[in-house]
């Protein structure tokens, strides 16, 4: 799996295959993670390196195992209701810490009306729970290959 | 169904020359991105690599292997804190294993590691094998070489839970702490060749276990028999250790440190470079040849039609291939 788009800079061609790197995680009082495990196995089984972060999580934990682990996309499954303030919350700490360009995926149960609101304070994509895994896993893929080599 | 989706702003890339001296200056995005950049193989990362490497030296790298589920990660976790606790600034590098179909992986030793360390003095990356075997990754080196110019020490190397006979680590760190769980196993085990011969440090983990007392004595009666290694002049420590009741933890860190000592006193560090240094230039000469014949050139599917056909072998095919410069025996 070689993803090199057309516009990428001079020097990033390489043998070796490339792969995704994705921090699955859970933000704040959200103690189910079995949607956070399927997920990551069906990337995983997509040729993606998943970094699960454990429960728990704070928003400024979870933006500095980012930063460290240096991964493309954070995916967060979130079946609290808080999704609005701890979203909100990640998004600006990745922008004050200089990891605007860590796209974020929003999943678990997050209602329609409040796509619009998430979407506004910096999450990427909203992956509905009834998703297949093949959306899940396109939806990551294509971002990755629209933003380019990091 | 709806997925929303915002389009986000492109990226605009930093080349590697540029990183260099934010990585010497210790800025964390800068040696994350470095690592990233080893671990995908760009070419135009390969010079800024070569720089950073001859910034190393100074960092004191430690191994930490054993069999999966054993406590590495507990083990380690416990170890950031006491180290970032001396004022040291640590770096792990976790190394688990990718799967042989998709190529993905599941990297999952983060969970149990610096739930309360400052990332500014404890720096965690985690690392899937890509097909490389003997318990590390190709980039695992690379990466500890980012880490060790960035100022880093001690770099704590987790490898993949290994069986019996991945021993690459001890090619790859300066002590070697081999991690056993109580109960696997009977004292024949202890004896066998391969992971267990590699040890500076032999600790066993799950001290509040029954079992503990009994593995430690059987490792202690295998060091009693007599060691043939080349490790002069110190003596294999055994030390029994909990993670979850913080018991034996501050032996290790004191045995570590102890053979870090030995190492420079007795003038060994010197040929353990050099084996580390013959380790990773063979390593790279085998990556670049096989490069060469892995992308399928025409000569190479020929013999492999030949050799699949029984009109050639595989040994007389592989000297066809590399030709007679580089297929003639030293004298």
């Amino acid at each position: 799996m070689t993803t090199q788009n057309n516009s990428a800079p001079a020097g990033t061609t390489s043998s070796a295959p490339q792969r995704i790197r994705v921090l699955v995680a859970k933000l704040g009082l959200d103690g189910h993670d079995r949607g956070a495990k399927v997920v990551a196995r069906i990337l995983r089984d997509a040729g993606m390196e998943v970094i699960y972060s454990g429960l728990y999580k704070t928003p400024a934990q979870v933006v500095d195992a980012a930063i460290q682990e240096d991964v493309d996309v954070i995916g967060v499954s979130l079946l609290s209701g808080s999704h609005g303030p701890l979203f909100g919350a990640l998004c600006q700490q990745l922008r004050d810490k200089g990891a605007g360009h860590v796209l974020v995926v929003a999943g678990g149960v997050i209602p329609e009306q409040d796509y619009a609101g998430l979407l506004e304070s910096g999450v990427n994509a909203i992956v509905p729970q009834e998703a297949r895994s093949e959306l899940i896993v396109t939806t990551i893929r294509d971002m990755v290959a629209a933003r380019g080599p990091i | 169904m709806l997925t929303g989706k915002r389009q986000s702003a492109p990226v605009q890339y930093r080349p590697s020359a540029e990183l260099v001296p934010q990585v010497l200056g210790g800025s964390t995005s800068a040696v994350a991105r470095m690592i990233t950049r080893a671990e995908a193989e760009y070419d135009e990362a390969a010079p800024a690599l070569s720089d950073l490497y001859r910034h190393g030296g100074r960092a004191h790298i430690v191994g930490i292997t054993g069999v999966p589920g054993g406590g590495k990660s507990t083990l380690i976790s416990a170890l950031i804190r006491d180290y970032v606790a001396a004022g040291h600034k640590v770096a792990v590098v976790a190394v688990d294993p990718s799967s042989p179909y998709s190529g993905g992986a599941i990297l999952g030793d983060r969970i149990r590691m610096g739930q309360a360390a400052d990332p500014s003095r404890a720096f965690i990356r985690s690392m899937a094998t890509r097909g490389h075997l003997g318990g590390l990754s190709r980039a695992t080196f690379q990466a500890v070489d980012v880490l060790d110019a960035a100022g880093y020490s001690p770099i704590l190397i987790e490898t993949v839970g290994v069986g019996q006979d991945e021993v690459e680590i001890v090619t790859a760190a300066h002590t070697v702490v081999v991690l056993s769980p109580p109960g696997l196993g009977d004292d024949i085990q202890a004896i066998k060749a391969g992971v267990m011969e590699i040890a500076d440090i032999h600790a066993i983990s799950k001290a509040d276990r029954p079992e503990a007392a009994a593995t430690a004595a059987a490792i202690k009666a295998m060091i009693a028999l007599g060691s043939d290694a080349p490790r002069s002049g110190w003596q294999t420590q055994v030390l029994t250790l909990s993670a979850t009741t913080d018991k034996g933890i501050a032996a290790l860190v004191e045995a570590i440190d102890a053979h870090r000592v030995h190492l420079q006193a007795s003038g060994e560090l010197a040929p353990r470079e050099e084996a580390i240094a013959r380790t990773r230039v063979l390593s790279n000469i085998n990556h670049l040849i096989r490069r060469r014949f892995d992308d399928g050139t025409q000569a190479m599917s020929a013999q492999l039609q030949a050799v699949a056909g029984r009109a050639s072998d595989p040994l007389t095919a592989a000297m066809r291939l590399l030709g007679p410069e580089n297929t003639e025996h030293r004298t």
